[in-house]
């Protein structure tokens, strides 16, 4: 049997003032119809140029420099444009991450369906209209027909998604590139989305090729798997011997940094492989250290951070009239205490009203009822209060996403300072700059990164100047939203790690706020999961694995990707 | 959707009270009204009674609320300067200012958006570099001077168009239009090309930036993924993409370019209310100058509301925002 597509040796290269950058070398991989090929590696693997320079669709300057990429037994290099164009779409489909990004807000889907439909078919418009609303009706969407002349905005992520997929068919290809379809989804939509994936790769007989970051989604859904490391595959293989015998070292290190599900471990593996993950920088005595100083003060009694009945909701839409007024009620008499150095976590999927609760806490919301408490001291009913103010300094927070929670215009020293500075938490300037310096080696980034910009730091390394900042208040809480779901794996491992060790030397409190159940297992002591702005259910981690209490937890633990894989398989 | 427009009609309701109400205390606080209508010699008297004739003694708003009803039926009192109504003035002059300014908006949306899909699109070719470059010429040189240059090109040297005024106009009973004669389209080009000159610029740049973003996006990869042809995705799919501040722009420049029309008008000398409002600021002649501010913002609201309508048209998210 030939395979569908064939590349060997492929070569792609992004030419910069500086050099030629090669996103791929010798890239060798191949496809058979019915089969799904997961491409797995961190970013900057070269695994999405791959999916690029099969369609010949490589950002400019990108090019391919050399190597075979045959589909159906044509090469598809050197092809002109136009040539290319019939292909696109035609004979390979392509889906892309995003479903908020990837259609035109302006077109309905019908119309969208329609003009790929009839440019690659060769339909007529009525025709072509019929077959849109066969499309939808094979990806799961209902009420087809009426769905035609809806906007983009007016379906969920999940079924966004599948028009995507509607659109990737409408061509009728023989290999769908897949790019990462999953990670902007939730856990629930996600299984369906590959679910849906892989029945249409069996039904039609197609080729698939995932390219994705997460282990997870290839051991649900990949036949065989490419590992990516730096542009080259390092190994490839069949699905249960790449996660359950991983060759390579790369492979065995990627491996072993994916959070488990199944058991809590006492540290994440550490990654060595990996370069910019544990660098070894000095570490400051926490028992003598200025940092340690309001651990050394802190009496223990009472919960660190408490909160009771909170209540808010959003308006949708205002009206003079009460009845035509929409509500969303995004958080909906929330309580729970977290006791001191206990990890908090709440978890949930998109809109279950976790995040909004941190930020109920953390000050930037008010609630329109209940009360939160900060080392027993009530700080939502009178914000301005000296106290309440005193014990909001206690309290410090980590965002989810590293580029946009750092001023690009100033220097990482006046970014970690700026706390210091405020609440003139030391005695001199030199001062403030043996704190950061300090600081910074604590975290692993090293004080010579004072006086670099945050655009000079990787995701992984922002984070860590992040958490620098958030412990330049000497707090004693930490409210970290979602701090790792925008890292790849390895990177996370080692955030993670230093969130820990923080814990257990500063003695902190910490609210842990995830989607990801697996980081939320390795984390948390208690958790609580969130639903619809309600808390379904609180219970100490371990107990919420094995014996979850509510429906809906189990419902998300069953749709935990299946890590059974990841066991090593006797040789 | 309806109840969209009436909420923006009563906000530009609102606005044209607070612009009436600045319009109006234009009288009270910009000289004497009085002394602008008697001559030297009349007596204490003679100006009293004016002062009762006009109204100038009833309370500040019952005479504020005079204005505003007289305003809506359009009554702007009596020039000081001319003796004749305003309204009849600013009818006689409207039609050259906005002859002008509706060719000028043409030329600067044709040449703008037709030049920044361009750009947007080859970002590299040497026409361009070329436009671009050029362009910058357009935002850094003030108007005047672009007026006078192309006066001494086309009127002095070449001596192909005329240098100032309105001519070649045909009367059509209720408006004086220069568009239906040769003779009018070669008066109203180059006062046309020296307003636009500055908008077609912004619109360029604008729409080029705009486009740039767009053709960035997700959803454009995703259609050329899809093997769409060139023009679906630059056309069908990016240019509608870009429209929607690209019109934002466009509707407050064609207030402006009302509003700067004064500038180009005085430069080619023509007759509209541009030229009127500067003459009527040497003479303080107040009427005239209450009654341009009116009409000013008169044409911005219409022309906001015009552009909020289409954002609607073109926008299916603001249509559920707001409906």
């Amino acid at each position: 049997m030939t395979d569908l597509l064939e590349i060997e040796g492929l070569d792609v290269e992004f030419p910069t003032r500086r050099g030629t950058v090669k996103a791929a070398r010798g890239v060798g991989l191949r496809v058979a119809r019915g089969e799904v090929l997961g491409l797995v590696g961190e970013s900057g693997a070269g695994k999405s140029t791959i999916g690029a320079a099969i369609i010949d669709l490589l950002e400019p300057p990108g090019r391919v420099a050399g190597g075979r990429i045959d589909f159906q037994g044509e090469s598809l290099r050197g092809r002109s444009e136009a040539e290319m164009r019939r292909i696109r779409g035609d004979r390979i489909g392509m889906i892309f991450q995003d479903p908020q990004t990837s259609l035109d807000p302006l077109k309905t889907i019908g119309e969208q369906l329609v003009e790929t439909i009839r440019k690659c078919l060769g339909l007529n418009e009525a025709k072509a209209k019929a077959r849109a609303e066969q499309l939808l009706v094979d990806v799961g969407i209902t009420e087809a027909k009426t769905r035609l002349g809806a906007y983009p905005h007016q379906f969920s992520g999940g079924m966004r998604q599948r028009v995507v997929i509607a659109l990737a068919l409408a061509g009728e290809p023989d290999l769908i590139i897949a790019d990462e379809p999953t990670t902007a989804l939730d856990v629930s939509i996600q299984a369906q989305i590959l679910d849906l994936i892989k029945a249409l790769c069996r039904e039609r007989n197609v080729g698939v090729i995932i390219v994705t970051h997460d282990i997870g989604v290839i051991a649900n859904i990949a036949d065989r798997v490419c590992v990516m490391y730096r542009g080259e595959v390092v190994e490839t293989g069949d699905v249960a011997q790449i996660l359950g015998a991983p060759r390579h070292e790369y492979t065995r290190s990627l491996i072993a940094a994916v959070p488990r599900a199944d058991r809590r471990l006492p540290r994440f593996a550490s990654v060595d492989y990996i370069e910019g993950g544990a660098s070894a920088f000095r570490r400051i005595d926490v028992k003598t250290h200025w940092l340690g100083a309001a651990v050394r003060e802190a009496k223990g009694e009472g919960p660190a951070l408490s909160v009771a009945g909170l209540d808010l909701s959003f308006t949708l839409r205002r009206a003079l009239l009460p009845k035509n007024r929409k509500m969303l009620k995004a958080v909906n008499d929330v309580s729970f205490d977290v006791a001191p150095g206990e990890t908090f976590g709440i978890v949930g999927e998109s809109g279950s009203g976790k995040s909004t609760v941190a930020r109920i806490i953390a000050g930037l919301y008010k609630p329109d009822a209940g009360v939160v408490r900060l080392m027993g001291q009530d700080v939502s009913t009178a914000p301005r209060d000296p106290k309440a103010r005193a014990a909001r300094r206690s309290l410090q927070m980590i965002f989810q996403d590293p580029y946009s929670s750092l001023n690009a215009r100033m220097r990482v020293l006046d970014i970690v300072a700026e706390p210091i500075r405020f609440f003139r938490l030391a005695e001199s300037e030199a001062e403030v700059r043996r704190i950061v310096g300090d600081l910074l080696d604590h975290v692993g980034l090293g004080a010579a990164a004072a006086r670099r910009y945050p655009h000079e730091f990787s995701g992984g390394q922002r984070q860590r100047i992040s958490i620098a900042r958030a412990l330049a208040s000497r707090p004693r809480i930490l409210i970290c939203d979602e701090p790792t779901s925008a890292l790849d794996v390895s990177v996370q491992a080692t955030i993670l790690n230093l969130l820990r060790d923080l814990q257990e030397e500063l003695g902190l409190t910490m609210l842990f706020i995830s989607h990801d159940l697996p980081v939320i297992r390795q984390m948390c002591d208690r958790v609580a999961v969130m639903r619809h702005g309600a808390i379904c259910e609180i219970a100490p981690a371990e107990r919420l694995f094995e014996a979850p209490g509510h429906d809906y937890t189990r419902h998300l633990i069953d749709l935990m990707p299946s890590m059974d894989l990841l066991e090593p398989t006797p040789a | 959707m309806v109840a969209f427009i009436l909420r923006r009609l009563m906000q530009s309701l609102l606005v044209m009270l607070a612009v009436s109400a600045v319009s109006f205390s234009l009288f009270n606080f910009v000289g004497d009204p009085v002394n602008n209508m008697v001559g030297q010699d009349a007596t204490r008297e003679q100006r009293q009674q004016i002062r009762v004739e006009l109204g100038l003694e009833d309370p500040i708003l019952v005479q504020y609320s005079r204005f505003v009803g007289n305003m809506v039926q359009g009554e702007f009192g009596v020039s000081y300067r001319i003796r004749r109504p305003v309204e009849d003035l600013i009818m006689e002059r409207l039609p050259a200012t906005l002859e002008l300014v509706f060719v000028s908006a043409i030329l600067a949306m044709g040449f703008g958006i037709a030049a920044g899909v361009y750009t947007g699109i080859r970002r590299n070719s040497w026409l361009s570099r070329v436009l671009l470059s050029t362009s910058l010429v357009g935002v850094s040189l003030p108007t005047f001077i672009i007026g006078i240059g192309l006066i001494y090109l086309f009127a002095v040297h070449l001596r192909i168009l005329p240098s100032s005024g309105r001519s070649g106009t045909v009367d059509l009973g209720w408006w004086k239009t220069s568009l239906l004669t040769r003779e009018g389209w070669a008066s109203i080009l180059l006062p046309a090309i020296t307003l636009s000159l500055f908008q077609a610029t912004m619109i360029l740049r604008l729409v080029r930036a705009e486009m740039m973003e767009v053709m960035r996006t997700d959803f454009i990869k995703f259609a050329r993924a899809r093997g769409l042809s060139e023009r679906a995705v630059n056309f069908g799919h990016a240019l509608k993409n870009t429209l929607v501040p690209v019109i934002t722009i466009i509707g407050l420049n064609i207030g402006n370019l009302i509003a700067f029309s004064v500038i180009t008008e005085t430069v080619f000398q023509w007759p509209g209310t541009g030229l009127m409002f500067i003459q009527s600021v040497d003479f303080v002649d107040v009427p005239i100058m209450s009654a341009y501010l009116v009409f000013v913002a008169l044409m911005f609201v219409i022309i906001n509301l015009v552009v909020d309508i289409l954002y609607v048209a073109i926008d299916p998210r603001i249509r559920i925002g707001s409906a």
